[in-house]
């Protein structure tokens, strides 16, 4: 009965025309920027094009062949790979660590957050700019006391330290949110678990790991989520600026390699075909990480 | 040697606020020992004490022989019921039971033998696998119960363990949580508002009012001779009557509103702390079922006019008016963190309730007259509040 009557008010419009004239507008918006250049970017992957983008040709799946045959599609795979992997895992152990310090704070506890989720807030280009002062090779400030340090610090000739570099700026931008989102969910967590915890004799660290961190789970989800998108195809201006992909492709990932096919060596079905690479391995990821991982996930 | 002796036990939080003022309460070794009052009372604070979730400003605190004043709380060797049973949700009933034993970094077999024999005690063992969120409230609470038994701690706290369970419920689990205790022997320090699971658990009860400790005795010496007009309205369904009345010089009438109670000497002799209030204002408490109807040869009566009438089966319950002025008793509902209030002046028609036979015709509006022995007469400074006995 009530169930009838909600359906009732919930109502449907009679006909089509006016719920179709409704949802055009976002119909128009998702086909024209969204829909049509993805169709597009299908069809510039299984053709071919001459250097003027005149004419085309179907080629099925040659612009595939062409970009693994080479070895810069695999090495741009293993580098994105190490680069998303590592900046996850930090970023989300980080954002952790931080996030259960700022919450045993008192009153300082706002000061601290916005302090930490600043750099979040901050234009990626500010940030690598920054950074790129900082760690200058013979200028910075942060080269400096490497320097002091023993290091032969010069990212622009070792390929191992642009990495590194570039992993901290990203790092560094990526751990306010993660840091953001544990923090709500530590407060999420009812102080009476840790103190029967407590009481039954568990440490400070025991009841963190057997009883708030497993608590945590959807969030930590949430951020692995996330923060594996985010280091697939939000690196792309921090390495433009930092350090071009360079030296040697060390740190070309596949977001930035598709980007210089496309718009530097003018190959545009090449970097089609490096875009679809990536969604699909961004969709596999994703998808593998619902099945799988979300299972073992308690939600309250 | 007792179970828990508090000693001087004070907790003033950084705001100012006095949870809990110089508290000395002892638990007896196997003794179930009940904390009551209204919320605010600092019943809740003293068992966070007891259990080291929050540290004392001032006063000793000995578990067994050991001071455990500044221990942390799994130094104690204390097990606690949380009202909400903080059961870990994403542990099965099996591993919630066995973590305070694993946290002891017991071996896995030995951890697992006693919980299966908790779980047998309790009749959990067809959930072991199960999570608490699959659990109905009443194996719930049995988890935590569990959980805290698994131990074999030298004290059990329970902190309004049975409020989260519907009333049936509730008085199944409190047989069963007592028969419990009576088997394990364990001194158990619980907590509550609900001064019927007080009255009927409690092998002392100890009522708590602003943080301070009004009165600590058995249930029956709590309902029979309570120590202040708190403790009075406090304890007791229906609660007791309470009205100011006129002790007459010669201390053998009082006046109550327009009508005289002749007090037999023996009222005066076994009460001698009454005796300076002859010709003054005392408060004095009469107990619903102290009021009888129809009862001829009554050595008092009182006349009342009848407001309503609640049959309740067994009993009925009169609520009448007498044009005696009331005598207030503050924080009778309770409200957290006020200072008790000032007494009010006096006002006239003060409300009252009668416990009779269920049989008795009693109609609204009518006058009736109330038998009563003046020997169940209770007396208290109406200002102070304490009774006056001896």
């Amino acid at each position: 009965m009530a169930a009838r009557r909600r359906a009732a008010t919930r109502g449907t419009f009679p006909g089509w025309l006016l719920p179709l004239a409704l949802i055009l507008p976002e119909l128009v918006v998702v086909g024209l920027f969204f829909l049509y250049p993805a169709a597009r970017v299908v069809e510039d992957s299984v053709t071919a094009s001459n250097a003027f983008g005149l004419s085309s040709r179907f080629v099925g799946l040659a612009n595939f062949r062409a970009l693994f045959s080479g070895g810069d599609e695999l090495h741009s795979l293993e580098v994105t790979a190490l680069f998303v992997g590592v900046t996850t895992l930090v970023a989300m152990a980080l954002g952790l660590f931080l996030a259960v310090q700022v919450e045993q704070l008192g009153r300082s506890r706002v000061l601290f957050r916005t302090l930490f989720v600043w750099p979040y807030a901050v234009p990626a280009a500010i940030g690598g700019t920054l950074w790129l002062f900082l760690f200058e090779p013979g200028i910075g400030p942060g080269a400096r006391l490497l320097a002091d340090l023993g290091v032969r610090w010069n990212f622009a000739l070792h390929g191992p330290q642009a990495m590194v570099l570039v992993m901290a700026i990203f790092v560094w931008q990526q751990v306010g949110y993660n840091l953001l989102f544990y923090l709500a969910a530590l407060q999420g967590v009812p102080s009476e678990f840790q103190e029967a915890a407590q009481v039954d004799g568990a440490g400070k660290l025991r009841t963190f790991w057997r009883v708030v961190f497993p608590l945590l789970g959807p969030t930590t989800f949430f951020l692995l989520v996330m923060d594996l998108l985010a280091g697939l195809f939000g690196s792309f201006a921090v390495v433009d600026l930092v350090t071009q992909g360079g030296p040697a492709g060390a740190t070309s990932f596949l977001v930035y390699q598709l980007y210089r096919d496309g718009f530097v060596n003018s190959n545009a079905n090449l970097a089609a075909a490096e875009t679809i690479v990536l969604l699909v391995i961004a969709g596999v990821l994703t998808v593998f990480q619902f099945r799988f991982l979300n299972r073992r996930v308690h939600y309250r | 040697m007792p179970a828990i002796a508090m000693e001087g036990l004070t907790k003033v939080y950084p705001t100012g606020q006095r949870a809990l003022d110089a508290l000395d309460l002892e638990v007896k070794e196997g003794e179930f020992l009940v904390l009551v009052g209204p919320s605010g009372c600092g019943k809740t604070t003293a068992l966070r004490l007891v259990a080291g979730l929050e540290e004392p400003t001032g006063g000793v605190l000995r578990i067994g022989d050991r001071d455990v004043t500044h221990l942390p709380p799994k130094d104690r060797d204390v097990a606690m019921v949380f009202q909400h049973y903080a059961l870990y949700p994403h542990m099965t009933i099996e591993a919630n039971m066995a973590f305070p034993l694993r946290t002891r970094r017991l071996p896995k077999a030995a951890v697992r033998a006693k919980v299966l024999e908790v779980a047998r005690l309790l009749d959990l063992e067809p959930v072991l696998g199960r999570k608490p969120a699959q659990l109905s409230g009443g194996q719930r609470q049995r988890v935590a119960m569990g959980r805290a038994i698994v131990r074999e701690p030298a004290v059990f706290l329970m902190d309004e363990p049975l409020s989260n369970l519907d009333a049936k419920l509730r008085v199944q689990m409190r047989a069963e949580l007592l028969r419990l205790q009576r088997r394990l022997g364990t001194a158990t320090l619980y907590v509550t508002h609900d001064q019927v699971e007080a009255m009927t658990m409690g092998d002392r009860v100890a009522v708590l009012r602003g943080g301070v400790l009004q009165q600590c005795d058995t249930p029956h010496a709590l309902y029979q001779r309570p120590a202040n007009l708190f403790v009075a309205g406090f304890l007791g369904t229906p609660a007791m009557n309470l009205f100011r009345a006129q002790l007459a010089e010669d201390g053998q009438r009082l006046r109550l509103g327009s009508q005289q109670l002749p007090l037999p000497p023996e009222v005066l002799a076994t009460r001698p702390a009454l005796a300076p209030y002859r010709g003054r204002t005392v408060a004095v408490g009469i107990r619903p079922e102290h009021l009888a109807l129809g009862a001829t040869g009554a050595p008092a009566t009182l006349r009342a006019e009848v407001a309503l009438v609640e049959a309740l089966g067994a009993e009925q319950l009169v609520h009448f008016t007498l044009d005696a002025p009331a005598q207030p008793v503050e924080d009778r509902a309770g409200r957290p963190g006020e200072e008790p209030a000032p007494l009010r002046l006096e006002q006239t028609g003060a409300t009252g309730t009668a416990r009779v036979g269920p049989d008795e015709a009693v109609r609204v509006g009518s006058t009736v007259e109330f038998g009563l022995d003046p020997a169940t007469l209770q007396f208290f400074d109406p200002e102070g509040g304490q009774a006056l006995w001896a």
